[in-house]
């Protein structure tokens, strides 16, 4: 499966989808024009991906900033780890945030409420 | 065909001097009326973090002031009807001001938007301003939940977040325009002892 990846920019964050190096990131800003096309091919690689995952799937967010819209996509993405786990696959979640940033501790920790998949909250200085 | 004026005249001058004072008064750092686009946004708050850094303000207030301004600079290019008749049904124009005291950063904006609009604007902003601490967590979590992405790319979050983020009521205002508009405003503080 082909790896997609961008680099970061001010305004939309690092994409990293590797299957073959086990790598999954996103991590910087989101707050792009656009935010349902900026996230179209990343739906679309993990859904692609679900259909033949590596046996631990541990995808990475290590978001500094992402804004309401962003939100709501990050949800739709964790929706999918959820739909792989169902299916009896191992998905963990590790969601980093700075060591003074109690509002994306609080963002991983609600989003760890509202789907069945396993976080692991890693903090970061 | 109309020379250029080669010396403005004095009325001209006093108003940009009067103008210059007012925004000293009342402390205004940036104030911008027109169309805010994407470049705008990013103009904006590169320039409000940029200052932020340099007064070395408390990082956890530069976040908030970062996403209170994301989200009603956005909030302005997403919602703001057209002022005049015209063929775009959203401009996405208005005002944006940012002003900072010892005590608080404000953040205003103002649009037009359809008077029409006006019940389900107002009956959603003052749900927000009744709810407390977990109820917005709850109606936060709800809303990305069963919301769902706009063609313009809002998910109906915004004030929720500004709401939960600052600590502080929504404090808006609706002046009639003309029969069919409307200039909503909002004005969001940040206290700096967040």
């Amino acid at each position: 499966m082909e790896a997609l990846k961008k680099a970061g920019t001010e305004d939309s964050p690092e994409i990293i989808l590797d299957r073959e190096a086990n790598n999954m990131e996103l991590s910087g800003r989101s707050l792009p024009e656009d935010v349902i096309t900026f996230y179209e091919p990343v739906l679309s690689w993990i859904e692609e991906y679900s259909k033949n995952p590596l046996e631990n799937t541990v995808f990475n967010f290590k978001f500094s900033y992402f804004n309401t819209a962003s939100s709501k996509v990050i949800l739709d993405i964790l929706t999918l780890f959820e739909e792989m786990i169902e299916e009896g696959n191992h998905v963990l979640v590790r969601w980093h945030f700075a060591d003074d940033d109690e509002d994306m501790q609080e963002a991983g920790e609600e989003y760890s409420d509202m789907v069945d998949v396993p976080f692991e909250m890693v903090m970061y200085s | 065909m109309a020379e250029p004026k080669q010396n403005p005249d004095k009325g001209f001058l006093e108003f940009v001097h009067d103008f210059y004072t007012s925004m000293k008064d009342n402390e205004i750092k940036l104030v911008y009326e027109g169309k805010v686009t994407h470049q705008i946004t990013k103009a904006f708050i590169a320039l409000a973090e940029a200052q932020m850094e340099k007064d070395e303000e408390a990082t956890k207030v530069q976040r908030v002031v970062f996403h209170v301004m994301v989200e009603c600079l956005q909030n302005i290019s997403r919602h703001a009807d057209e002022y005049e008749p015209g063929e775009a049904l959203y401009s996405g124009k208005g005002v944006f001001m940012v002003s900072n005291t010892k005590e608080a950063y404000c953040i205003t904006t103002g649009n037009a938007i359809y008077t029409k609009k006006i019940p389900e604007l107002e009956a959603t902003l003052k749900e927000i301003n009744g709810l407390g601490v977990d109820k917005l967590k709850e109606l936060y979590m709800k809303q990305m939940r069963e919301g769902s992405l706009s063609e313009k790319g809002g998910a109906g979050l915004g004030f929720i977040d500004i709401r939960r983020k600052t600590g502080q009521q929504l404090d808006y205002h609706f002046l009639p325009i003309s029969d069919k508009i409307s200039f909503f405003l909002l004005t969001t503080l940040i206290p700096r002892s967040l």
